[in-house]
């Protein structure tokens, strides 16, 4: 067993950020990450494509400052090290080529950032059906691009992902979105405050004007999704524009609905959690430093309520400074004025998210999809069979899943709690504001019981 | 009829590593995960779920499980989790994990 000062879950740019605050102003910190290398979703392998950067556009090369700050001798990293249990004493269990190894500390930083919203219509499960997101990676880790893809969903992931593939000389076949122009007059409200964050802004624009002028056809306001495969492997695609079925061939379906924060580690710890009525999404209550309920553990970045790469950097610094002061590594004339600047920082970052968040919303048929649409991927649960079950009796997540299995596969819920969870409201009239956020409970990722009884104990 | 992939490759590497991909050896770039050195030879699924529906890699990020295969006789491996090596030996996954195949545990 092994002790810090701080343990730093995630190597994201919240992570990153705050594990080089803490780590240049003396702590021990350690850092760990089950992905296979620093940077998180946003910088994956940044050190690796600087010199194609031109694909991915500036704000991504921004984050090689960010990764080579990690490269110091006050942090002990690990990736690929995948974290099953965290406690309410800081004592931190994860696992490494195949051994579970146990780290305590006096404080934690859960910095686990965001999944893709799960996107559910008949023939999400198919082959060639993946996530925009999914397609990102594998563009900046693994150099392969999507072939003649259809791009189907809403959020500004969607148009930054088609920009990249545009530049690549690997355009979408189309864009097909569900963003509706009651959700454009919706936003506008916010859009005065969102003009404090006119950098995005103006990118945003960029992206959808390259979308525009490489030809990309784009309908928009559609619905009733569904993917069929054809013998050769190909993706049908049907949907409704205008009233009108139409239907697209492709090799690739990529879904995107937006993301949602990661939460499994700081609910299984015991943290309070609320409903985000914006966002549609469970997230951590903090204080504005990202100290939760829980004396010593911090959230910060995506997993605490999205809010894009550059503000979770910021919220990671703001943790790790906070921590220094506690620990008397700074005064306090440097803690304020500090914090202070990254709050200022803070403020104009976010005054675009109310905005995005209306003007991308989550169309209801993503909330409440059709019968016959397979909700829990891994268990194959549809959501005729989760209505049924509650119309014979059942009462509750927990009743869902002895009795029908929903929720009970390798992904622990991951990918369709939250659908399940507005079936469930939906047909006992019951708001997401009135109940506790699902439990989850270690091992929050699946590992052998092999290894498992192989911990040493101190 | 196999599928080819549903991707192009279109950065070029110099170090190779060739594994066993359902059968067939492959080559594929060394610091590649595995899931994504099997999408760049196959558009077919990677595994079969109990009931025989098809399945392939969704989320590349370790979060939906849908990329299972079984790696050097470990099946539930998930392939966008683990880099690709060099003499890997990768199979389908038909239906649930059998218990008591498993060399590792």
């Amino acid at each position: 067993m092994t002790n810090y000062d701080i343990i730093i879950i995630g190597a994201g740019p919240a992570g990153i950020s705050a594990a080089s605050v803490a780590a240049y102003a003396g702590l021990d910190v350690l850092l760990l990450d089950e992905q296979p290398d620093v940077g998180g979703k946003v910088y994956r392998n940044v050190k690796q494509n600087d010199s194609k950067q031109n694909w991915f556009w500036s704000n991504y090369s921004s984050g090689m400052h960010l990764v080579n700050a990690i490269n110091c001798n006050k942090i002990t990293k690990y990736f690929r090290a995948t974290v099953w249990r965290v406690e309410k004493n800081k004592r931190v269990i994860w696992s490494h080529n195949g051994e579970s190894k146990i780290s305590t500390a006096s404080n934690i930083v859960l910095a686990t950032g965001a999944q893709e919203r799960p996107f559910p219509f008949p023939g999400w499960t198919l082959p060639g059906v993946m996530t925009v997101g999914s397609a990102q990676i594998l563009m900046k880790s693994s150099g392969i691009f999507p072939k003649e893809a259809v791009l189907v969903g809403s959020g500004p992931l969607l148009y930054l992902v088609a920009t990249q593939m545009i530049d690549a000389n690997c355009p979408p076949k189309a864009l097909i979105e569900t963003q509706t122009l009651r959700m454009m007059m919706n936003s506008l409200i916010h859009l005065p405050l969102a003009l404090l964050n006119m950098k995005s802004l103006i990118k945003g624009f960029m992206f959808i004007h390259k979308i525009k002028s490489a030809g990309v056809p784009r309908y928009k306001s559609v619905s009733s999704l569904e993917a069929r495969l054809n013998n050769k492997g190909l993706i049908e695609f049907l949907f409704s524009h205008k009233g009108i079925k139409k239907s697209l061939k492709t090799k690739l379906l990529l879904i995107h609905q937006g993301v949602i924060p990661s939460t499994e580690i700081s609910r299984s710890v015991g943290i309070d959690h609320s409903w985000n009525t914006s966002q549609l999404s469970f997230q951590p209550i903090v204080d504005k430093w990202g100290k939760t309920n829980i004396d010593g553990i911090y959230i910060a970045g995506d997993c605490a309520g999205i809010n894009g790469s550059a503000s979770a950097s910021l919220y990671g610094k703001l943790a790790a400074i906070k921590i220094l002061y506690n620990t008397e590594k700074i005064n306090f004339y440097v803690y304020k004025i500090q914090s202070l600047s990254i709050r200022i920082n803070l403020f104009f970052i976010n005054s675009i998210r109310l905005f995005l968040d209306t003007l991308y919303a989550v169309p209801e048929e993503v909330l409440f999809p059709s019968d016959d649409t397979t909700v829990c991927r891994c268990e194959e649960i549809t959501v005729g069979q989760i209505k049924l079950g509650l119309n014979e009796g059942i009462r509750g997540v927990r009743q869902l899943k002895t009795s029908i299995r929903s929720g009970m596969g390798l992904c622990q819920g991951r990918m369709c709690d939250a659908i399940v969870r507005n079936i469930m409201l939906h047909n006992t009239s019951q708001e997401h504001t009135t109940i506790l956020a699902p439990k989850t409970r270690s091992p929050i990722k699946p590992i052998t019981l092999g290894e498992m009884s192989k911990i040493k104990k101190d | 009829m196999k599928p080819d992939s549903r991707f192009n490759t279109l950065v070029k590497s110099t170090k190779d590593v060739n594994f066993t991909l359902f059968g067939e050896v492959v080559t594929a770039p060394k610091g590649s995960t595995l899931a994504a050195a099997i999408l760049s030879h196959s558009g077919d699924a990677f595994r079969q779920t109990e009931t025989g529906a098809l399945r392939s890699a969704f989320c590349m990020m370790g979060v939906c499980f849908e990329c299972l295969v079984e790696v050097n006789g470990n099946p539930n491996t998930q392939s966008c989790m683990i880099l690709v090596e060099d003499k890997m030996v990768v199979k389908r996954q038909v239906g649930l994990r059998q218990i008591g195949i498993c060399e590792n545990d």
